[in-house]
């Protein structure tokens, strides 16, 4: 049945309809679900911001921001630091304890990588005098560039969760492949972010 | 059994209180009375729903509370009752908006004849700028503003020279004509609040905003700021004087321009100066 | 892995042993529920004192003198922001919303508990942080609960330095406490739910919570957001909402920004916030109108249908709070027209709550009362959205005291109502005994006639055109003595409905000590929670195996069946006389 077809259904009626022998909804696991819905919020809160971005963007006083070109390179650490997750996740799937580890931490250290260009990049902006205060294009390239990796800053949390643990002595690997299921699923979606954000950043 | 006669009076009260109420619109000095059919029909509308479903209520109530041995009916849904209420609903929605619509559609359509007058708002007075003879304001930006120039009007636009400014929380109209309100607001948002006009429109600072409306009875008129602007809200109260044309005019050529202000100022300087 | 998630043994829980696990850091969903609750009405009720001041102040002007202008614009900005946010969204989500999903559909918990807990401390967090803007330098911010930029950061508007900081640093913070909660009630409600209980066999409650809780998800960006770009306008000087401006005389740096879009901004969350308190309330009343009336709520599907044609609809409705903010007057069209739209699904509800007691068995229990006032209050405020709704009507009402009557009694009154309408009906359950019945009824009737005595006048001195936010009317020409005379009265009723509020916890207080035990199903329902085996219900809610749902909320009366109620975990047929519907 699709939503529409229970959503129509007549619930006084008998149990006809109703399968009795599953509890709950989708074939995910709640953490998945979970996930999925905050994924969601976070696209929101940049779809909001993007709206923002092209209502200030109208008013006359907006002056270009230049993209340090580390851009370039930090994007590309940030991909790589998704397939290193990837890997692990799947490593985890073949029950490889050692590459899952292998993976979980190239992932966090990449990770860890792109933060500090990120970093390197804000410097290089103020140094050229480039502040948030001296143009909104400035700003919002502050804003968008600061949220984002506030995100992953919170993945990293997630991230230093799952790793402590792959090192515990009773390690389950099963379990552990879930937890590194969720940060590469939350990876994979923040890199889209940042591509969509940088993307939105050279076209306009 | 108690609940229900509470309803029902309460209903009837409500109505009575409608009617007996010593407070309701003021009168009208502009040219908005389809704003004031627009709130009669829909308290006419809304009045008949609510008193329908109110008295049906309060009949549910009674007719129906518990007694002993009493069972209730089960009746999951009726579609076609269901589909009748919907039905009528949105007829009396429609019925509702449509009226406001066509007010509106004159509301955001401003007369081409309208005179220009702007009004400038800052935390807490009004001022207010005509055009002078030219019949065009001179272009104007906070950048500008000094004591001597509170409405930063650019010294250098030839339009601005014949404005005429006047700064004491006293703006006068003419009767006879539709008026557009030009707004802006040197600092935080306020709004022109002219209960007898109807009309209102917040002041934003950083761009113009406008509405219009014909004023149509002569009188003294408080001006009330509508948006909230710090702590001295309440106290931003104006004047508007609405006039006569012949009146209006008077009083018009009395007021300085800011070419006569900006020339005084600079003289004003030059003779604090020499007595140095 | 699919569905095993929630296994039907209690081993999987955590069961703390000491009172500090059971009571302070608990993951137990009802506990947490409580520790909401008590929080939120903590709050409410600094909020209602304030609210006090206010009323002294527009009834006897200038009579208070610690009531200055300054003092008038915090209290009213705090009052409001703490009623909508703090109070009701955080009591019928956090509160509510926690104790009623899992028990109504059959779960041991929220799937994700140690995120629940966390979700109520950092609630705990942003509740403190407001309350310290108290004792802050300059004190709480008076920029109005919108907190409209330019005049939130600037001076002239008391609390500019620390107050708004605070405000917005404390909203950020409640965010991430509802984003922690929402996403617990959501992926409960999709994936916790126990065998049968199909997603129109849910109780309206839940399906109230769950739509408000998506909205909140929806909505809650938006403020943040705009929080985030305030915050960084007032700290670092960049000019998102800022233009340039002339303060007291003085240039300021700022240039280019938009008042405007923060307004957007903050009604793209702001309207959607008024359904996220009311959706919920419309999802509690139905049931305990089904329940006290003994019959099926009237049009099971069209309710579920309206709740998401409404939680939609919010979306595209922001702008109706903005007719006179300066906008493209043109907007005016677009957002006149869907607001309307929306009164067409409301108004449904309202046709459906009175039909659901037409033919009922009336019970006027405590709840039922409630339940009742409410639909009356909620009418009168649906009704004068009707006015507000239609930008012509709207713009001679905007920003006066028609509105602050509108918005009270449609998201004030009606909300409360239902509140008090839950607390009674869940009291026995949450507690495990009886309230008095007496207080109760004069809690009610205090409170009933009390609010309409406020509100129903309030609206003419709106229409007369008193505007709102008004420390004092200083004597405006066109406002008529008896106006200050309703205003002395509308006081008056205000500080006696404040204190008929004391009754109830007076009331609680009372059963709390005097222990009379409740019956486990005291109102013969049908829903799950009353059908635990313990009263009230342990951690882990149903002994060992999970109930299993045959039947939708709402079997009262069926016709020939023994009782006149048959809970949702009774199998079909078990009343061999009952003629139960086929499909
Ligand atoms: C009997 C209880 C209450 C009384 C006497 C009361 C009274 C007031 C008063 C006097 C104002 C200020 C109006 C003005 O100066 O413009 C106000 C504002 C407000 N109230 Fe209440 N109120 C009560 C309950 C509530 C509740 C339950 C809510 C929840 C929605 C609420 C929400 C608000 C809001 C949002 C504002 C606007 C604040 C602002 O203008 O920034 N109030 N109230
Ligand atoms: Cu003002
Ligand atoms: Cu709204």
């Amino acid at each position: 049945m699709n939503i529409f077809q229970k959503l129509a259904v007549k619930p006084w009626s008998d149990d006809a309809h109703v399968d009795m022998t599953v509890e709950g909804g989708f074939h995910a696991t709640p953490a998945k679900v979970g996930l999925r819905f905050f994924l969601f919020v976070v696209s929101v809160l940049f779809f909001l911001l993007t709206a923002a971005y092209f209502m200030r963007k109208g008013m006359i006083d907006w002056v270009k921001l230049p993209l340090p070109p580390l851009l370039m390179v930090n994007t590309m650490v940030l991909v790589a630091a998704s397939f290193a997750l990837q890997w692990a996740k799947n490593s985890g799937r073949d029950g490889n304890l050692k590459n899952l580890r292998l993976g979980l931490v190239l992932g966090g250290v990449l990770t860890i990588g792109f933060l500090v260009g990120q970093m390197m990049v804000w410097e290089d902006l103020s140094a050229l005098g480039y502040f948030a205060a001296t143009n909104p294009s400035n700003a919002f390239f502050y804003l968008f560039t600061g949220l984002h990796g506030l995100h992953m800053v919170g993945g990293l949390v997630a991230w230093g969760r799952a790793t402590s643990s792959a090192w515990r002595s009773d390690a389950d690997v099963e379990q552990l492949t879930q937890r590194t299921d969720l940060c590469a699923a939350y990876w994979h979606y923040l890199l889209l972010i940042w591509l969509y954000v940088f993307g939105l950043l050279i076209i306009t | 059994m108690i609940f229900a006669i509470v309803i029902f009076l309460l209903t009837i009260g409500t109505v009575a209180f409608h009617f007996w109420s010593p407070w309701y619109l003021t009168e009208l000095a502009s040219n908005w009375s389809g704003m004031d059919d627009a709130l009669t029909i829909t308290f006419v509308i809304t009045g008949v729903v609510f008193v329908l479903i109110n008295l049906f209520l309060a009949y549910a109530v009674f007719k129906y509370r518990h007694k002993e041995g009493s069972r209730a009916d089960y009746e999951p849904e009726n579609k076609k009752l269901e589909l009748w209420l919907t039905g009528l609903t949105s007829i009396g929605v429609v019925a509702l908006l449509a009226p406001g619509l066509v007010v509106w559609a004159d509301f955001v359509d401003v007369p081409e004849d309208a005179m220009v007058v702007e009004a400038v708002g800052q935390q807490w007075t009004w001022t207010f700028r005509y055009p002078g003879d030219d019949g065009i304001l001179g272009a104007a930006d906070p950048t500008f503003m000094t004591i001597d120039n509170p409405f930063g009007l650019n010294p250098d636009d030839p339009y601005g020279q014949d404005d005429i400014v006047v700064e004491d929380n006293e703006g006068h109209l003419p009767t006879g004509g539709p008026v557009k309100m030009l707004l802006r607001s040197k600092d935080v948002l306020h709004d022109f609040y002219v209960p007898q006009i109807r009309a209102k429109m917040d002041l934003v600072p950083g761009i113009e905003t406008y509405f219009w409306f014909e004023p149509t009875r002569v009188g003294e008129f408080e001006i009330l700021c509508a948006e909230l602007c710090g702590t001295g809200h309440y106290t931003m109260r104006g004047l508007l004087v609405v006039q006569e044309k012949a009146d209006f005019d008077l009083w018009l050529s009395e007021q300085p321009t800011f070419g006569e202000l900006s020339a005084e100022a600079v003289a004003e300087l030059s003779t604090e100066l020499s007595t140095e | 892995m699919a569905h095993a998630t929630m296994a039907d043994d209690l081993t999987e829980l955590y069961h703390p042993k000491t009172f500090i696990g059971k009571y302070i850091w608990s993951q137990d969903h009802k506990v947490i529920a409580i520790q909401y609750t008590i929080t939120a009405v903590s709050v409410g009720l600094v909020a209602l004192t304030l609210s006090w001041f206010m009323r002294l102040q527009i009834g006897f002007p200038g009579m208070f003198e610690f009531i200055d202008a300054d003092s008038y614009y915090q209290f009213t900005t705090m009052h409001g922001m703490i009623m909508v946010i703090y109070l009701l969204t955080a009591l019928f989500l956090g509160g509510f919303g926690n104790y009623l999903i899992p028990l109504m559909i059959g779960a041991r918990d929220m799937v994700f508990p140690y995120l629940n807990m966390l979700s109520y401390w950092v609630y705990l967090l942003s509740v403190i942080i407001l309350m310290a803007s108290f004792f802050a330098p300059g004190g709480p911010t008076g920029a109005g609960w919108t907190l409209y930029p330019p005049q939130a950061i600037l001076a002239g508007t008391p609390g500019q330095e620390w107050g708004i900081m605070l405000m917005l640093t404390s909203l950020i913070v409640f965010i991430v406490a509802f984003t922690m909660g929402g996403l617990n009630y959501v992926t409960t409600v999709l994936q916790a739910r126990t065998k049968g209980m199909t997603l129109m066999r849910m109780p309206l409650s839940v399906w109230g919570i769950f739509v408000a809780t998506i909205l909140g998800l929806l909505a809650f960006p938006a403020l943040l957001v705009s929080g985030i770009m305030m915050s960084l306008d007032k700290l670092i000087g960049t000019s998102f909402f800022m233009p340039a401006i002339v303060s007291m005389g003085e240039q300021l740096e700022y240039s280019g920004g938009s008042p405007v879009l923060f307004q957007h901004l903050f009604w793209f969350f702001g309207h959607p916030e008024v359904y996220i308190v009311a959706l919920p309330a419309f999802g509690i009343v139905s049931d305990i109108l089904s329940t006290h009336a003994r019959k099926n709520i009237f049009g099971y599907r069209m309710m579920v249908w309206a709740i998401l044609v409404i939680g939609g609809l919010s979306f595209v409705v922001w702008a109706h709070h903005m007719y006179v903010s300066g906008m493209n007057p043109f907007f005016g069209f677009f957002f006149a027209t869907t607001t309307l739209i929306i009164a067409v699904p409301t108004a449904i509800k309202v046709y459906n709550w009175v039909l659901t007691l037409w033919k009922g068995d009336i019970h006027l229990t405590v709840p039922m009362l409630f339940a009742i006032g409410f639909i009356f209050t909620f009418i009168n405020g649906g009704i004068t959205g009707l006015f507000l709704g239609n930008v012509a009507v709207d713009v001679p009402l905007s920003d006066t005291y028609f509105v602050v009557a509108h918005f009270h009694m449609v998201m004030g009154v009606s909300p409360v109502l239902v509140v008090f309408a839950a607390l009674y009906h869940w009291f026995p359950k949450i507690t495990g005994y009886e309230f008095n019945e007496r207080l109760g009824k004069i809690h009610f009737w205090g409170t009933f006639l009390g609010t309409y005595a406020i509100y129903l006048p309030m609206h003419y001195l709106g229409i007369l055109g008193m505007p709102r936010r008004y420390y004092d009317y200083l004597d405006a020409a066109f406002i008529p003595d008896s106006a200050y005379l309703m205003n002395q009265s509308i006081t008056i009723a205000a500080l006696i409905v404040g204190a008929f509020q004391m009754v109830f916890f007076a009331n609680v207080i009372y059963s709390l000590i005097k222990k009379k035990k409740s019956d486990p199903n005291p109102w013969n329902a049908t829903t799950l929670e009353w059908q635990t085996p313990d009263n009230p219900p342990v951690h882990g809610n149903w002994g060992p195996t999970l109930p299993v749902v045959h039947r939708w909320a709402y079997d009262y009366s069926v016709p020939g069946a023994e009782k006149d109620f048959l809970p949702q975990n009774m199998p079909r047929g078990a009343d061999p006389n009952a003629q139960e519907e086929h499909t």
